[in-house]
């Protein structure tokens, strides 16, 4: 099986996390999920997005297939960009916490919808999530 | 004295002894581009005022080359409104360089070709008009179409009696939110409702976003006095909601549309009768 190449997008806009959306959707169809799988994936980059646009002030996000060790395959997206950062990282990931005017589910939702789930952040610098979810 | 003023002096002087031979050149260079999708009647009129235009803008006509800009961004409007592609719109400018180079060689005055060279760079320039004109005009068709969407797409349906039905379709964003809001809670007031049902199953990802809006539109509503039921939550959706720690709170929620009205009808005292339905 080809796997496809990975694909990039910014986010700069509203729009952009419908774009997000539709390129996770394809990537999780074509890595053979399952509907209750994908529907996770794609609100899992749907949070992320959100977040890269609103809290992060744009970037970009990075979808790409991956296979592990064991021969499963998997989708791997990071969004990074170049915002404030986040300064208390156990604080953003509490259930209900938040720091614009959301639900405050997002990015703690968005760690149990996947099975991997990295956190880079440097205030000032920025913020990079890493999110894997494999196939069953 | 044509020596010297040299550049777009000759060209004009061309373009003005040669006016027949060049514009039906022209004409007939575009008619072939668009492949009969104008006729050549409606191209010579747009295509002699251009004539005009670009003819004394070369002779150094100030007012002309404004007037030529105004005249191209009118006609690239009207192509990207028709349809046309953006190749179809730009050869109508640039093949009046094919048109001009072609009598250039008949004449076959050497001099004549450096000033060919700058003319051929002001008709870039006029093509490059073409273009952000035809570009802006086509942005502003999708603009119109995504609002004339926006409306279709939040109907608001009186289901029985004092049930409205609100079917979501699409992506669930503050804007769209904001339309089937004050669309519900309009019908509300002039249906006198006391139950709505807001249908998700065209909603394809239900993230805490979506969530937030419904949750809010349900508020809304309930302040009104009405109580929502919020249906066609897929199997897929519930999980999700569920892994994400949304609650709906004492939210009615139902699997299908069915079951909502079922709820909604026998909640408002409506009897269905069993022989009559299965």
């Amino acid at each position: 099986m080809t796997t496809p190449p990975p694909e990039e997008l910014a986010i700069g806009s509203g729009d952009d996390v419908v774009r997000v959306r539709q390129l996770v959707r394809t990537a999780a169809g074509h890595a053979g999920m399952s509907l209750v799988d994908q529907t996770k994936l794609i609100t899992a980059a749907s949070e992320l997005a959100r977040n890269t646009f609103v809290y992060g002030g744009g970037g970009a996000v990075r979808v790409e297939h991956v296979v592990n060790a064991r021969g499963r395959a998997g989708v791997r997206i990071a969004f990074s960009d170049r915002g404030p950062g986040i300064p208390d990282v156990d604080q953003a990931l509490t259930e209900g916490w938040t720091s614009g005017g959301g639900l405050g589910l997002g990015l703690s939702g968005a760690r149990r919808l996947v099975d991997e789930f990295e956190l880079e952040t440097e205030v000032g610098k920025g913020t990079t999530v890493t999110v894997t979810k494999w196939t069953r | 004295m044509s020596g010297e003023d040299g550049g777009q002096g000759r060209i004009g002087e061309l373009l003005r002894d040669h006016r027949e031979s060049v514009l039906d050149r022209w004409v007939a260079l575009v008619v072939a581009g668009l492949r009969g999708r104008l006729t050549e009647g409606e191209l010579r009129g747009e295509l002699t005022e251009l004539y005009g235009l670009i003819e004394r803008a070369a002779g150094g006509d100030g007012t002309a080359s404004g007037e030529l800009h105004a005249a191209l961004a009118d006609i690239s409007r009207s192509r990207a409104r028709q349809g046309f592609s953006p190749s179809e719109t730009a050869i109508s400018v640039f093949t009046l360089k094919q048109a001009v180079y072609e009598q250039i060689e008949n004449a076959g005055d050497p001099a004549t070709y450096t000033a060919f060279i700058a003319f051929s760079q002001s008709v870039d320039d006029l093509g490059l008009v073409t273009f952000e004109t035809y570009a802006a005009a086509r942005e502003q068709v999708i603009a119109d179409q995504a609002e004339q969407l926006l409306e279709l797409s939040t109907p608001v349906v009186k289901l029985w009696d004092g049930i409205l039905g609100v079917p979501l379709v699409g992506t669930l964003d503050s804007a769209r939110t904001q339309v089937v809001m004050e669309a519900l809670l309009e019908m509300l007031v002039d249906t006198g409702s006391e139950y709505a049902v807001i249908d998700i199953t065209g909603v394809p990802a239900v993230d805490t976003e979506v969530a937030q809006h419904l949750l809010k539109t349900v508020m809304a509503a309930r302040l009104m006095g009405t109580e929502c039921v919020i249906s066609g939550i897929r199997p897929q959706i519930a999980q999700t909601i569920v892994t994400l720690g949304i609650e709906f709170g004492d939210i009615v929620t139902k699997a299908t549309l069915a079951d909502a009205l079922a709820y909604a009808l026998d909640h408002s005292g409506v009897a269905v009768d069993a022989k009559a339905g299965a």
